[in-house]
């Protein structure tokens, strides 16, 4: 979940992360008293989700106040990568010196955050990263052992700093990994981080991404941000399927049935348990199939849950057939989804044998499970036929 | 409306006893039984989330209530 540029900066600030004066406006008479109360020259910024704001001149600068206001008039009609502008963060303009790169994020192949700093910041990391190799450095930290200073000065050095500088950004890059972690979040990005003419450091942009599933966590701070539960931060809005989907998932709190996705494809998936749900669509996809949609069912959801996904999915326009396959499952029970999507497909007015191309879950109670699939004429498979080679066998079925 | 896959019968005698009733309406982890002021009701919504977890079947006295598999009859 991706936070404003405004929110971010005001999580920074509450770390005392260097940040300059700013104010967020949201009328031309705001951005004029803004432009007073910060005095001097500033910057205008539109405060949307996507990159891309000084392309599409969404970025400005105010010599005076009612330049200041003259800008915030054209800032905010801009849309930004089909994305129109919340409000506007003006800012003092500063002197700048130097700009550097601070990002962290999360490794998924070494399974720990990964600090990016490069002292070539402003443009764009992966640019700098194939012209300039040495400007970049990449640091592992680990997640659960205590965090050091010394990791983030490694780092700041890695790429070139030294003296005061790096004395300086230390603990700015330090304070910033404890962000990342404290929060659960999956990106932490201070680009640019300049050093000004005076030899002190500020924050220029950040922008913060928090993990979707650790909002609970963390429901003080949004509130106190202003982010309401109901934003959902996607790079779209959600569909009335994918709202459904989230309501099928409230049911009750038994498990999972829910991250519902739209697509425009014929079949459905009720797919999921430890990376099956993006290893399965990609498996339908790749045997060329078209999938209705993506959704995650996994710790044991209740049969009413797995139901109601299943008759929201065959509710679908255009859904001819529903792929029923998961990874080997330990605590999600076989027989209990078994049960779930064929209660749904008699409630959506199917025959469960015609509808489910494919029942892959192997794993609990798997035997009572192929109980319920043989009475019901379900065709079903065992561990010994892989998930590519399932996706494969509910494809072939339509096309 | 009944389970698809799952039905429960309870002894009507079982059925009259208050305490069995609660102590049933308390084991069952997926409120398939009422303990109502008549005995033990069965909430027939609940049916097919039965687990087989034989919590019920443990709490009742020996064929006071029995748990039967629709699915392989």
């Amino acid at each position: 979940m991706r936070f404003y540029e405004y929110e971010s900066k005001a999580l920074f600030r509450r770390h005392r992360l260097p940040l300059g004066p700013g104010q967020r406006v949201n009328s031309a008479a705001e951005a004029r008293q803004a432009f007073g109360e910060i005095g001097g020259p500033v910057v205008l910024k539109s405060q949307v989700l996507s990159g891309g704001r000084m392309k599409a001149g969404a970025v400005k600068f105010a010599e005076s106040a009612d330049e200041a206001a003259e800008h915030f008039q054209s800032i905010m009609p801009i849309v930004v990568q089909g994305e129109s502008a919340r409000s506007v963060l003006v800012e003092r303009k500063s002197a700048v010196a130097q700009e550097y790169f601070v990002a962290i994020t999360w490794d998924g192949r070494a399974k720990k955050p990964v600090l990016v700093f490069s002292d070539m910041g402003g443009i764009d990391i992966e640019e700098v990263a194939e012209t300039h190799p040495e400007h970049v450095s990449k640091t592992h930290f680990s997640s659960i052992l205590p965090l050091s200073p010394r990791i983030a000065k490694e780092a700041v050095g890695a790429a070139g700093v030294t003296g005061a500088a790096l004395n300086r950004l230390t603990p700015i890059v330090f304070e910033l990994m404890k962000i990342f972690l404290a929060y659960d979040l999956t990106l932490a990005e201070i680009n640019p981080l300049a050093r000004l003419e005076d030899g002190s450091f500020v924050v220029l942009d950040g922008h913060v991404d928090m993990e979707a599933e650790a909002r609970g966590n963390h429901k003080k701070l949004l509130e106190e941000l202003g982010i309401g539960e109901d934003e959902t931060r996607q790079a779209r809005p959600p569909t009335d399927f994918e709202l459904a989907g989230a309501r099928v998932n409230a049911v009750d709190h038994r498990g999972v049935a829910g991250n519902v996705v739209e697509f425009d494809g014929n079949l459905g998936l009720v797919i999921g348990a430890g990376g099956g749900s993006l290893t399965l669509f990609d498996a339908v996809r790749q045997h060329g199939g078209r999938p209705a949609n993506y959704c995650e069912i996994g710790g044991n959801p209740s049969v009413k849950k797995a139901e109601a996904l299943t008759q929201l999915i065959l509710s679908k326009p255009g859904v001819e057939k529903l792929a029923v396959m998961m990874n080997v499952v330990s605590n999600t029970r076989v027989d209990i989804v078994a049960r779930g999507v064929i209660k749904g497909c008699i409630a959506a007015g199917r025959d469960p044998a015609e509808t489910i191309a494919i029942f892959r879950i192997p794993g609990s109670w798997e035997d009572e499970g192929f109980k319920i699939l043989r009475k019901y004429g379900v065709e079903y498979c065992d561990r010994s036929v892989s998930m590519h080679d399932a996706a494969g066998r509910a494809v072939a079925k339509i096309s | 409306m009944p389970g698809l896959f799952i039905d429960v019968k309870v002894d009507p005698e079982v059925a009259k006893d208050a305490g069995i009733a609660a102590k049933l309406e308390e084991v069952c982890p997926v409120g398939i039984f009422v303990a109502a002021a008549s005995g033990v009701e069965i909430d027939e919504q609940n049916l097919d989330e039965c687990v087989l977890c034989d919590l019920c079947i443990e709490a009742a006295p020996k064929n006071g209530v029995r748990v039967i598999k629709l699915y392989e009859s």
